[in-house]
């Protein structure tokens, strides 16, 4: 992926995310507000603090911002800067989604086997 | 590459669907482990659409971020104690508002790019629900694992602070929209760093599961802010999922206070209603107490106990103590169960883990509403370490503090055994007229030696 270089790519993916209307992106954040709202409500209360920690795994669902900015960039595709304070920040934050992700999921399975072990 | 990228938006709307079924599968504990597996696949396959998707990708970069974070996780999942489950999921929602303010910064940075209009405004929101959520996060972490940095503030100061900082951030947020000015959204998110603390700073410490479950609640809206600026539908949908899951438990959890979201931001508690209520009737009560062996000799022939677990158990490190008298209780064809308040651990659920982590069946654990008309019925009920959540005056005294909270109608049993270090008052400074009806009896002593007293008390007695 490295080779097929250039700042065009930048600016399209920055162009592609202007030409979405922005109504078409407030739609599915309003229905995704009720599909989280009925979902949420069917979460049994035993289970509040898995969710809770499950909610974080999925909330790292931002590493996905994070790699789309950990990207190289520089007006001479020739040369290329990988480290910039761009391509910094974005790695910090894929890190910091990281232990979110691999957090979250790994204590929301413990706390799920300490559920179900004794149903035999 | 970028034939694959345009299939994107599907592989992002199967992780979305998955991450739905996640949490659709937590609905009861034998379809949660499936659903945890659902929200794997599902990150998996938007991380992978991602390198994909990416404009040349430093994966040197990403992928070393990855494991170092990988590792950290992992390690903090496998070793944390659930007594501590709080304090470590307020540091996780931290992290998240940090990551979308390192996002928001890197965006605004992106040589080459002008932003519009529109844009900017998700940017400048993104970026200040992010910091908010990363300091009042981080304040959070520290009352809750009761670190000395983590003093509470009052005082007149306070609000007029919160709102001077609170207004400058969006004074700034304005500045940057209009000018575009770097040092303006710098400035901003600077002051939205400071309000955050600030926010949390004066919120005491009973009430820090209301704050947990909503800056869950706002970790969810930075991702979901963010996802707006990249205009990613994954990170819209799962940060709104994220966002009302949040919503619907600080909810929950006023509920089962009795108050509402603006009282626990915005007013202090225990300040002037407690101390107005229990000057109240100056004269002498008397309580009964009793020994362990007593009260196990009043357990073992009972056909029913129900047990009121509080926070002091877990305190006390007295979860396994706990499920050993149940055990033996119900070795003598005693019906055992245990009755949870809402509120009674740290955060949402925590007490259910607590006593999951012991070993306690499932079948077993009662929530308040289901049980709540068991206990005009039932011999014997068993509070340990709980205090707040059994006090009758929020059903019959109006002019209690806490009336009008639900509580678990332990005074209706037929006998009331209390585990207690002291007569000590509880989180809202209040005296329990529980304590001093006829058929209670209170047990002095550390709940975990108690227990195990009446364990001893039940098998061996020989009564």
């Amino acid at each position: 992926m490295q080779d097929i270089v250039n700042i065009e790519q930048v600016q399209q993916l920055a162009e592609h995310a202007t030409s979405v209307p922005f109504v078409s992106t407030f739609t599915i954040f309003i229905l995704a507000i009720y599909v989280g709202y009925y979902v949420v409500w069917g979460v049994t209360p035993a289970l509040h603090t898995p969710l809770m920690a499950v909610t974080n795994a999925l909330s790292g669902i931002i590493i996905v911002g994070a790699m789309l900015q950990t990207v190289a960039t520089g007006s001479d595709p020739a040369a290329l800067q990988t480290i910039t304070p761009t391509s910094l920040l974005g790695a910090f934050a894929v890190f910091l989604a990281s232990i979110n992700i691999f957090g979250g999921f790994a204590v929301t399975e413990r706390m799920l086997d300490m559920f179900k072990k004794k149903k035999k | 590459m970028t034939a694959f990228a345009q299939y994107a938006d599907w592989f992002y709307l199967v992780g979305s669907v998955l991450f739905i079924l996640t949490l659709r599968g937590l609905s009861g504990p034998k379809t949660a482990i499936m659903g945890n597996r659902y929200g794997m696949i599902g990150m998996t396959l938007a991380i992978l659409t991602t390198f994909f998707v990416a404009p040349n990708p430093v994966l040197g970069l990403i992928i070393g971020a990855m494991v170092a974070g990988a590792v950290i996780g992992l390690h903090r999942a496998r070793t944390v104690p659930m007594t501590q489950m709080p304090e470590t999921v307020a540091m996780m929602h931290s992290l998240v508002g940090l990551a979308a303010v390192c996002i928001a910064i890197a965006a605004v940075l992106h040589e080459g790019i002008h932003h519009d209009a529109l844009h900017r405004f998700e940017l400048f929101v993104g970026c200040f629900v992010g910091a908010i959520t990363f300091t009042a996060s981080v304040f959070a972490y520290g009352k809750l694992a009761a670190k000395k940095w983590a003093k509470s503030v009052s005082g007149a100061w306070v609000k007029p602070v919160q709102a001077l900082l609170f207004f400058g951030m969006i004074g700034f947020g304005g500045v940057y929209f209009v000018t575009e000015d770097l040092n303006a959204f710098y400035a901003m998110t600077g002051l939205a760093l400071a309000f955050g603390f600030i926010w949390i700073a004066p919120i005491g410490g009973g009430d820090m599961p209301v704050v947990v479950s909503l800056l869950n609640s706002f970790s969810g809206w930075a991702a979901a802010g963010i996802g707006f600026t990249l205009n990613n539908p994954m990170l819209i949908i799962a940060g709104s999922l994220v966002g009302s899951s949040g919503a619907i438990l600080s909810y929950v959890m006023c509920n089962a206070m009795n108050r509402s979201l603006l009282n626990v931001l915005f007013g202090g508690f225990g300040a002037g209603a407690g101390a107005a209520a229990d000057a109240g009737d100056g004269k002498e009560k008397t309580h009964r107490s009793g020994s362990a062996d007593d009260a196990a000799f009043l357990m073992a022939n009972a056909d029913s106990v129900v047990i009121v677990p509080g926070y002091g158990l877990a305190q006390a490190r007295a979860q396994n103590a706990v499920k050993e008298l149940a055990t033996v209780l119900k070795e003598k064809g005693v019906n055992v169960r245990y009755a949870i308040h809402p509120v009674a651990g740290r955060m949402p659920g925590h007490m259910n883990v607590l006593l999951a982590e012991a070993d306690v069946p499932y079948e077993d654990v009662c929530e308040m509403d289901e049980i709540n008309s068991d206990f005009a019925s039932t011999d014997v009920v068993l509070v340990i370490g709980a205090n707040d959540v059994v006090n009758p005056a929020a059903k019959d005294n109006p002019a209690s503090p806490i009336y009008g909270m639900p509580i678990l109608e332990a005074h209706r049993a037929r006998t009331v055994m209390v585990i207690k270090r002291s007569m000590a008052t509880g989180y809202a400074g209040l005296d329990n007229d529980l304590f001093y009806l006829d058929k209670t009896m209170m047990v002095f002593g550390d709940a975990k030696k108690v227990l195990e007293d009446m364990v001893k008390g039940v098998t061996g007695g020989g009564h």
